[in-house]
This record gives C-alpha cells, structure tokens and sequence, in this order.
C-alpha cells in the first residue's frame, strides 16, 4: 500500500458482513467458551464414572487400570516412554512431509493431464485399499538394513492418499468464471496453475493434511506393530508389545496414552495452521457477528 | 446511422450456436457495432444474449456464420465483466485488480500504479488491502469493472453485471459507468434483462427473443450525453422504455405462439 493511503484512516466498508478481526477473543475466553468446556466435560465425567467402576467392581489392573493408576504409571515409566514416543513421532513426521511433498506433486501431476489421471489415479486407490499390516513385513524385509526407513514408507502409503484424492479435487473445483478470466487474458498453463488452481485448492488441500496428520501416526504405529520387537530403536507400539507380554497392563495404557495425546496434537496443529491460511477469504475459517 | 458497414469495430455475420445437446442458443444473429458505441443487449433469459458476448469474446466458436474484427488485433484488446463479480476470494483488492497485468508480465512497478490508477477511477480508493468478503456486492463489481479497464480495453463486454445488486446500487453503479465511458469512449456491448437500464445507458438497444435465440428489433435511443438524473424522469426517457417494452413483448408472443 502506498505510503499516503497509510495517513488517511480506511473507510469502513459499511454495508459488508464485518468480521470480527478488531475483536478477536483472548486466549482465556476462547479456552471459557462452549467448544473448549462442553467436550472437557464430558471427559471429566467419563473419567470420574471409569474410576468409580474400577474401584467398585474392584477389577484388577490387569484386566482394566483406572485412569489414576495410568498416570501414575506413566510418570513412572517416564524416562522409558518419552525417546520412544520421539522416535514414533519421528516416523509420523517424516512419513506425513513425505507425503503432503508426493502427494502435491502427484495431484499437481493429475490436474494437468486427464490422461494421468485417468492412467493412474486407480493405482493411487489401490495402494491406499492395500491393508498396510499385510504389506509391512515384505517393506520391513526388502529394506532390512534400514528399519526408520522401512517404517516411515509404511506410513507414507497410509498418509498420502487423502492429500492425493482431495488436492486433485480442489484443483479441478476452478471457479468457472474465473477459469473463462484467465482464458479470455491467454493466461499461461503454468499461470492457471499457480494463480488459479493452487488457491483454489488451497481449502481442500489443508482438509486432507488434517486427515493425513492422523494417518501417519496410526500408519507408523500399525507398521511398528508388525516390525515388532527387533531393533536398537523402538517406538511407541513396542512398549506397548512389551507392556502386555508382560501383562503391565496400566504401562500399556499410559503408551496408549501418549498415541492419543500426539493424535490429537497433530489435529489441533493442522487446524491452527489451515485457519492461519485462510482466515481472510474462507467460510471454514470465517467468523461473523451475527 | 451509427451501425453503417463502413464503420463498424466488428460485425456478427449469420451467426448461430447450437449446444451439443441439441439446444439451438443463438440463431442467424446480424449485428454491426460502430467504435466508441454503446450497445446493450435485452431480452427474457434463453435468448442469447449472454451467448453473443461469449462468442465475441471468444469463449466457444459460433456453429455457424463468422464474427468479423475491423481489425483482427482488436479482438484481443477487450475486456469482459461478469455477472457475478468473479473475484479470486484469497486475494485483495489490489492484486484482484492488477491480475490482467500480472498475466501479461508487465513490471511489478508498473502494474501496481496502473491498477492503483482504475482503484482510483473506480471510486474504491483505501480499499486496496480488502479482500473480497469484506466487501458489499456494488464494491465487488467495482473492483470487477476496476480489473477490466486495467489493460485499458478498446472494446468492453457486459454480462448482466449489475443484474444481482439493489435498485440504489444499479443507478448509482449505471451513472458511474455512463461518466467513465465517457472520459474514455471504449465500444460497450452490455447485457442486461432491464429495459431501464438498457435504454439509460445506451445509444442502441437490441431486443432479442427467446426458443430458438435471435434478434426481435433494434431501437436506437437518440438521447444527447450526458444523461443525468433528471433523463431517467424526462418523457423522452419513458418513451424509450416504452418503445422497448413494446418491442419485448412481441418478441415473447413470436416464441410463445411457436
């Protein structure tokens, strides 16, 4: 914006839908409001009603511990816990780049041509159909020298999909009128792309990394279970294995624990990030006053 | 006189288009526009006159007949409003505005003062930074017509775009526009279904008729510019309309009695 333009106050767009971008809520009232208090709780309650049962029935832990017991546990077993959620969590995150990067790229790749699509959209199903417990043991032996390695493709194959499927979506759902603007201004393929597709697919992109985030978690988990005990390194899903052989049932609930907790940490980030981008245009992302 | 062979920026000549499934949009359609003229197309939806924009703009070739350019370049030096605003949601209105420059690769620098210029002329000044849900459904079609003159179009074709706004916003929209061509005397191809809109704004008005879509009547509206205001409440004006809506309504009983 021009310096001048700075001086004069804005005009008010009077007759518009005003946002509520002057009065955003603090941190503190937005953690008061109903979205934030109602799920909690329900929680609460949920927790209160598995404690008094456990204690009631008087059921021994290893049959099912109440939730004191697994936190107890898993301030315990702390030290062992945390470097294997780090390495689970180092699976998800490099399958979930892996995948956000190739799954871009192929959606990129489909929306240019029909004919790419068409010859290989099939291939991107059935690899996403393919259950991942049954085709992990052969990914763990071809690269048995490099068991992350091995673990994050796992991951990948459950995660790229839906950024696949829903990327190439968005970047086919072009406004059409707009498509005619960029035709009528002989507007280049590759202009098209990165003015018009992109953006618009913008929305539809950030929807599938929210389910892709989760993928990669239960992707690295489900491939950690079928790489099983081996290895120097070990994540999450093989505490959780050597918890229940060892019948340390509340343990195997506190690693339990720490999977949900990640889940729902990579949700809260994606959906941080996607409102970031499209707080000023997006109806997902848009609050009005009224 | 205006529409004489001799001068004329192009010509529709036995134009027609029928869709692929049969429907026949547009047919024998004969039509010359003169340069710096203002023309508007009326008509009840299933015309053809939103089809007739769309073939001179060049958005789908005509089944039958030709449209001639004067000059061949010309038909490369126009603009098209829509008739909603068709606004890229994600940005501002600046870059709404300079996205025909950001196209044509004109400099950075340049594109930004030339669109500032038609954020000016537009009257949106200070809303540079807005981004399009902020606005109200005039200024959206503002920055529309704003993104059209930013290559400085010689021709400017219409579709209904004020069709969606109130009654105020139109007037003030249509008088707005009538000073800006004006000053700057491009040829207007304007669309529109409201006779009192078409016979304000225009030197011509084509009455078009429904099933199969083709030209009813052409009135010329030998009204001196400026109109202002006080136009819109002049006997003049209201035998115009009048002679319009004549017109209109027998076209509607040619295509009922088919």
């Amino acid at each position: 914006m021009p310096t001048s333009q700075k001086t004069a106050p804005r005009p008010t767009p009077t007759p518009a839908p005003r946002l509520m971008q002057t009065s955003d809520p603090t941190a503190w009232q937005r953690l008061r409001s109903p979205e934030v208090l109602a799920p909690i709780v329900v929680g609460i309650c949920i927790l209160v009603a598995w404690e008094l049962f456990v204690r009631i029935t008087g059921l021994p832990p290893y049959l099912l511990p109440g939730p004191l017991l697994v936190l107890k546990t898993l301030g315990e077993e702390w030290n062992t816990l945390l470097p294997s959620l780090l390495i689970t969590l180092q699976i998800t995150i490099c399958a979930f780049l892996a995948a956000v990067v190739s799954g871009l790229f192929i959606a990129v790749l489909f929306s240019q041509s029909k004919w790419i699509e068409r010859s290989f959209f099939p291939y991107a199903v059935i690899l996403q159909t393919t259950p991942i417990a049954a085709i992990a043991p052969l990914i763990i032996m071809w690269m048995r020298n490099n068991t992350f390695g091995a673990l994050v493709v796992c991951a990948w194959i459950v995660a790229f999909f839906p950024i696949v499927s829903n990327t190439t979506l968005g970047l086919n759902s072009v406004d059409h009128n707009l498509a005619n603007l960029f035709k009528l201004y002989n507007a280049s393929r590759w202009q098209t792309l990165w003015y018009l597709r992109l953006p618009s697919a913008l929305p539809y992109f950030l929807g599938g990394l929210k389910i892709s985030g989760g993928l990669s978690l239960i992707g690295a988990v489900v491939a950690e279970f079928v790489a099983g005990t081996g290895g120097a390194k070990a994540g999450l899903a093989y505490q959780i294995l050597m918890s229940s052989y060892n019948l340390q049932i509340p343990r195997m609930f506190a690693a339990l624990l720490l999977i949900t907790l990640s889940g729902v940490g990579i949700f809260v980030l994606l959906t941080i990030l996607s409102n970031t981008l499209l707080k000023h245009w997006h109806e997902s992302a848009i609050k009005l006053e009224n | 006189m205006i529409s004489t062979t001799s001068n004329r920026v192009l010509e529709l000549q036995q134009v027609g288009k029928v869709y692929r499934n049969g429907t026949i949009a547009l047919q024998d359609a004969n039509l010359a526009i003169a340069p710096g003229e203002f023309v508007s197309l009326v008509g009840a939806s299933g015309c053809g006159k939103s089809t007739i924009l769309r073939l001179i703009a060049g958005l789908g070739q005509p089944s039958t007949g030709n449209i001639h350019w004067d000059r061949p370049e010309q038909a490369q030096d126009l603009a098209f409003v829509f008739q909603d605003a068709a606004l890229m949601p994600w940005a501002t209105v600046l870059d709404n505005v300079r996205l025909p420059l950001t196209l044509n690769k004109t400099k950075p620098n340049q594109a930004r003062a030339t669109a500032q210029d038609v954020i000016n002329l537009v009257g949106l000044a200070g809303f540079e930074s807005a981004y399009p849900r902020e606005l109200s459904g005039g200024m959206r079609m503002r920055v529309s017509i704003a993104r059209s003159l930013v290559t400085t179009p010689q021709v400017l074709l219409m579709d209904e775009p004020f069709g969606a706004l109130d009654e105020m916003t139109r007037s003030k929209l249509n008088s707005d526009l009538l000073h800006l061509w004006q000053q700057k005397r491009w040829t207007v191809v304007f669309v529109t279904h409201n006779i009192y809109e078409a016979v304000y704004l225009s030197q011509r008005v084509v009455v078009m008729a429904p099933r199969p879509g083709r030209i009813h009547a052409e009135i010329p509206i030998d009204a001196p510019y400026p109109r202002d205001e006080d136009f819109r409440t002049s006997p003049e004006y209201i035998n115009h309309c009048r002679a319009v809506a004549a017109q209109l309504h027998t076209a509607m009983q040619d295509a009922e009695s088919l």
